[in-house]
């Protein structure tokens, strides 16, 4: 993944905003990266733009030798259904489904034959294979984010985004969490960016770049 | 940096390939169904889909009924006549027409019809008397049963001369048997059998009385044809099509007024205008369910939207492209549609069957089986509805910001506001006017519809604006609450409209329609006239006056009666031809009425002109060298007959001719003798002459009228009681029936109300967990939420008075034809009911809110 003179500007009313100044950055195959930063400082806008649920105004995303400018809305979601996993602060399960239901979604929308095979599976692996049929109402925090885990994992993504993964769990859990993915990540030899305040979080990644204020600081 | 310019052919390549691997319409299919079972048991799709199946169920109810009766209707026709075509005349037919008939080579019966009095003993009974040639009938089965043969068999020819059949009603009302004898105007008979089976019983609306059947060779010694006998001639042919055709071509070119051709498909006009009337009224009824459906199903579509933006994000960003995601939901609500259709349609025809249950009496034949046309309209309604109403929706879907997993304050795409609704509101109108019948009647419902639905939003932004305005002083809660319906201000209108229909619906279909029912039968008080007395003879006026008296009566006004028949007005002759309704053409073909009177009758309104006056004032005579008449409002307007407009009347073969002085407004259904064209005493000298009266006659002096009939056997006793009962019961009937379709229309209401209420909720929900997160007492949430819902109740409520009081009055006056009394009880239940049960319903919702941890809301959400 290679990010070049990324820069987005958002119009307030009456003056532009510029949320994010000239980021260049470059991430190898199986590579962790963190990027670190305090709250405003652009760590999500960057994310999405990276993974391409948003658009810069100026500068280029490259994925997997893809320009994402070339790629129109549903392009970019053909990348990331092909490529790509997610794990987010707030969870982002549907509520109306159960938690296998949750991780079969990725694998139903692919077409996947055996998506309830490899839902339970996964689901089993983050430890939950007591819980498949449980609500996101009815799981807790630290549950709900394995389940995410589980369905950011379940169609072997190539790169997995992680925006603030504990931010809404307490450290306990928030280790446990940071465990899982870390784990997995290995074993499918995931390339991994993952976003932050968390500094113990961010040790765990093999480089860091921190943004302050929109530029990039060091890294 | 030349890598980027390089790159364009690998990119689309792999485009191209990605968009390969897109699901499939089938697929895709296959994964909505089971996201829609999901979805559905989540209870996401409860409302939306309740609504669907009360506006199929309501819709299809009433259309396979009509379907079934229409069916009926042809199927009976056939049989209805006794012929292949009939000539009937109210004057004897011109034997030409018979010979003509049999010219062609067609079979040819006469018959004459004409009520009477038959008496047996001390029992005089009104009866249909219907005389028949050799040769009846020449269609249909007729049976009878015999002194000799108790089983029912197809008779030998017609009764021999002297001799009578009749059915079992007159057997039973005479109280005699097979072999006895009884009168019918001065002739005795024998009865030698009793009528089983006639084709012209066989559909049983509004028969009128018991028949009786006799040979036409005995009918002139009975001595009932005489001037002003309501006599109907009748000529019936049958034979080969061809020729039958050929018949009905001539005949018609032969015949004049008075007479004219009917074959199977005209027969019966009155139970095919009754029931259609009916129809179209139950088909109202349905549209009015439909309506409030399309109100729960566009509420709860919109919920729909809002709860599953944030799934489609995660779709979208899951990798799902746009024209998925709209595939996706489309397929889903393409099930959801065809899965709530059919079981609307199950559910309408179990409603059917009630119907035709309800109605069975009036209808009085076997319903044939309902044909599949209905399933076809309730689907189509079905899916307007859906599609309608929950496309653009589903089409603004597609639109979510990806970027919303991140931010969730990227909010609903726009055109799911007043736009969407628009539509929905085309589709719904498309619908309304196609199941309406005739485009007048749709265009009625849908501009009081959407003219209501625009009254509601409109006084509910000024509203909002005068509460912003005066509110600033109010208390804590209530200034939060009226903050939250103004800055909901789209959900607090839609919630209000869709309030105030279901509440209007309810009070119209609940405390309106009672009253318009009881107003209706208010109109006929309990010493209504039960008695007519028709065909009594100038000289018989004298000693019927003395009849009465002698029996402790005061005499009733005798009504003087000339038949004539309209043949010109202001010089130019008319013909049914010139009429395109029905009633225009039979008014013209027939003989009317004419009466002469001095003053006005009690009940009649001078509308338009002025009442005649005496020459002199102490003289009885009226000036008749420019003769005048008084013509009912309603014929007037029917023939196109102006004020001053010259009518020519031919009675008798001779002329009558004079101005039109004044239009009157008669009660019909007062049940009193009125006339439809009133002259000035002494215009109508000389023409031939019968009188008529009407009186009330208590149930215990019943034996009187035996002993009038004996005393005037030519005079016809018309107990109009049993009319009058019977018509309250095709009332009651006819109510019941539109109760119970009403029902639906009440479900629906219900239906709407809870969208309207669950429209909310989930922002109702966000709010209490940032109030209880500042530290907002349950107390004072409480409060919040009851000032929002009493001010929305009250609102809705009172709208919804409003206009259950205006519906009502259009009601009353346009359709019913009775006076409408406000009733303050729909006011206050319209204002207390809205008020208290939205305020309940609103609070039963949201309390579980007030105990519920705000983190634990702020996770689901």
């Amino acid at each position: 993944m290679r990010a070049r003179g990324l820069t987005k500007q958002v119009d307030t009313g009456r003056n532009r905003l510029t949320i994010l100044q000239d980021v260049s950055l470059e991430i190898a195959p199986s590579e962790a990266v963190a990027i670190l930063g305090a709250s405003g400082s652009g760590k999500t806008t960057l994310l999405g733009l990276l993974a391409g649920l948003d658009t810069p105004t100026a500068g280029d995303v490259i994925l997997d030798g893809v320009d994402l400018a070339w790629l129109d809305e549903d392009g970019r979601a053909a990348l990331r259904r092909k490529l790509v996993g997610f794990v987010f602060q707030s969870f982002q399960l549907l509520p109306a489904l159960t938690a296998l239901e949750n991780v079969m979604l990725p694998l139903e929308l692919d077409g996947a034959p055996d998506a309830r095979e490899s839902a339970t599976a996964l689901l089993a692996r983050v430890g939950l294979a007591e819980r498949l049929d449980h609500y996101p109402r009815q799981l807790s925090g630290g549950e709900q984010q394995r389940v995410a885990i589980a369905r950011a994992f379940a169609g072997t993504p190539r790169l997995l985004f992680a925006d603030e993964p504990t931010g809404n769990l307490d450290s306990a859990t928030g280790d446990e969490v940071i465990h899982l993915m870390f784990d997995l990540n290995r074993e499918q030899r995931t390339t991994l960016l993952l976003v932050t305040h968390d500094e113990r979080l961010a040790a765990r990644c093999g480089r860091r770049l921190r943004l302050a204020a929109g530029r990039m600081v060091d890294g | 940096m030349a890598e980027a310019a390089a790159q364009p052919a690998p990119l689309s390549a792999a485009q191209r390939a990605a968009a390969a691997r897109e699901l499939s319409w089938r697929r895709a299919l296959a994964l909505s169904a089971r996201l829609l079972g999901r979805d559905w048991r989540a209870g996401e799709l409860r409302v939306l889909a309740v609504g669907l199946i009360v506006a199929v169920a309501s819709l299809t109810t009433v259309a396979f009924f009509a379907d079934r009766v229409k069916q009926a209707l042809s199927a009976e026709a056939n049989q209805l006549l006794g012929a292949d075509l009939m000539l009937i005349s109210d004057r004897p037919i011109a034997p030409s027409f018979a010979e003509r008939a049999r010219e062609l080579g067609l079979a040819t019966v006469d018959l004459v019809r004409f009520p009477s009095m038959t008496v047996a003993g001390e029992s005089t009974v009104l009866t249909e008397i219907k005389a028949v040639g050799p040769g009846y009938p020449l269609k249909g089965r007729i049976a009878i049963r015999t002194e000799a043969q108790a089983e029912p068999v197809r008779p030998q020819g017609i009764p021999e001369p002297g001799t009578v059949w009749v059915d079992d009603r007159l057997l039973g009302r005479l109280s005699v048997a097979i072999g006895d004898a009884l009168r019918v105007g001065e002739r005795r008979f024998r009865i030698a059998a009793e009528v089983v089976e006639d084709p012209e019983t066989s559909v049983g609306f509004l028969n009128l009385g018991p028949r009786l059947t006799l040979n036409l060779a005995d009918l002139p010694s009975t001595g009932l044809i005489a001037v002003g006998s309501r006599v109907s001639y009748r000529l019936g042919v049958a034979g080969a099509p061809g020729a039958v055709a050929a018949f009905r071509a001539q005949a018609q070119r032969g015949i004049g007024p008075g007479q004219r051709v009917e074959d199977v498909r005209d027969a019966r006009p009155e139970i095919r205008s009754a029931l259609e009337r009916a129809e179209r009224f139950l088909g109202l009824s349905a549209l009015l369910s439909v309506m409030l459906a399309a109100v729960a199903v566009a509420l709860a579509a919109r919920r729909y939207l809002r709860r599953h933006l944030d799934g489609v994000a995660i779709m979208r960003c899951l990798g799902a492209s746009q024209g998925l995601i709209l595939r996706l939901h489309v397929a889903q609500f393409v099930v959801l549609g065809v899965l709530a259709s059919a079981l609307g349609c199950v559910l309408g025809v179990a409603g059917q069957s009630v119907l035709a249950a309800l109605l069975m009496p009036l209808v009085g034949v076997a319903l044939p089986l309902p044909g599949w046309m209905p399933v076809l309209q309730g689907f189509t309604a079905g899916f307007v509805l859906l599609l309608g109403f929950a496309l653009p929706p589903i089409v603004a879907l597609r639109r979510v910001p990806t970027l919303r997993v991140l931010r969730r304050d990227l909010g609903l795409p726009d055109s799911a506001g007043w736009a969407g609704y628009a539509v929905g509101v085309a589709a719904l109108g498309g619908l309304l006017l196609w199941e309406a019948q005739d485009a007048r009647t749709g265009w009625y419902v849908l501009g009081g519809a959407v003219g209501t639905m625009a009254a509601l939003a409109l006084v509910t932004l000024a509203l909002l604006r005068l509460a912003t305005w005066s509110g600033r002083r109010a208390p804590f809660a209530w200034r939060f609450g009226l903050a939250n319906l103004r800055r909901r201000r789209f959900s607090t209108v839609t919630q209000v409209v869709a309030l105030g229909v279901g509440i209007m619906a309810l009070v119209l279909l609940t405390l309106v329609r009672s009253d318009l029912l009881a107003n209706w039968r208010q109109s006929l008080p309990a010493d209504a006239p039960n008695r007519f007395l028709v065909n009594i003879q100038p000289d018989q006026v004298e000693p019927l006056r003395a009849f009465f008296a002698e029996h402790g009566f005061a005499a009733p006004q005798m009504f003087p009666m000339v038949r004539g028949r309209l043949v010109a007005i202001n010089g130019r002759p008319v013909s049914s031809l010139d009429y395109s309704e029905d009633r225009a053409k039979r008014l013209i073909d027939r003989e009317f009425n004419l009466s002469w009177a001095a003053r006005p009758q009690v009940d009649n309104v001078i509308v338009a002109g002025r009442w005649w006056t005496p020459a002199q004032p102490d003289a009885p005579k009226f000036s008749v060298d420019d003769g005048s008449f008084s013509v009912e409002d309603g014929i007037a307007q029917t023939l196109g007959i102006r004020m001053h407009d010259r009518l020519t009347y031919e009675i008798a073969g001779r002329r009558l001719e004079g101005t039109v002085s004044s239009l009157r407004k008669v009660e019909w259904d007062s049940f009193r003798v009125n006339f439809f064209v009133v002259t000035p005493p002494g215009m109508l000298q000389g023409y031939p002459v019968s009188y008529v009266t009407s009186f009330h006659l208590p149930v215990e002096r019943g034996a009187l009228m035996d002993r009038l009939v004996q005393g005037f056997p030519n005079v016809l006793v018309i107990d109009v009681a049993s009319v009058l009962a019977q018509v309250q019961r095709i009332m009651d009937q006819l109510a019941k029936a539109v109760e119970f379709v009403f029902l639906f229309g009440l479900l629906a209401g219900l239906v709407v109300l809870f969208a309207a209420i669950s429209a909310t909720h989930d922002e109702r929900v966000f709010d209490a967990a940032i109030l209880r997160t500042v530290g907002a007492t349950g107390r004072q949430m409480l409060s919040a939420q009851a000032a929002e819902f009493l001010a929305i109740g009250a609102l809705a409520g009172l709208l919804a008075s409003i206009g259950a009081t205006l519906l009502g009055y259009v009601l009353a006056t346009r359709v019913l034809n009775v006076p409408y009394a406000l009733d303050p009880w729909v006011w206050l239940a319209g204002l207390a009911g809205g008020t208290g049960g939205v305020l309940l319903a609103g609070l039963a919702g949201t309390r579980r809110i007030l105990r519920t941890p705000p983190m634990e809301i702020f996770r689901t959400l």
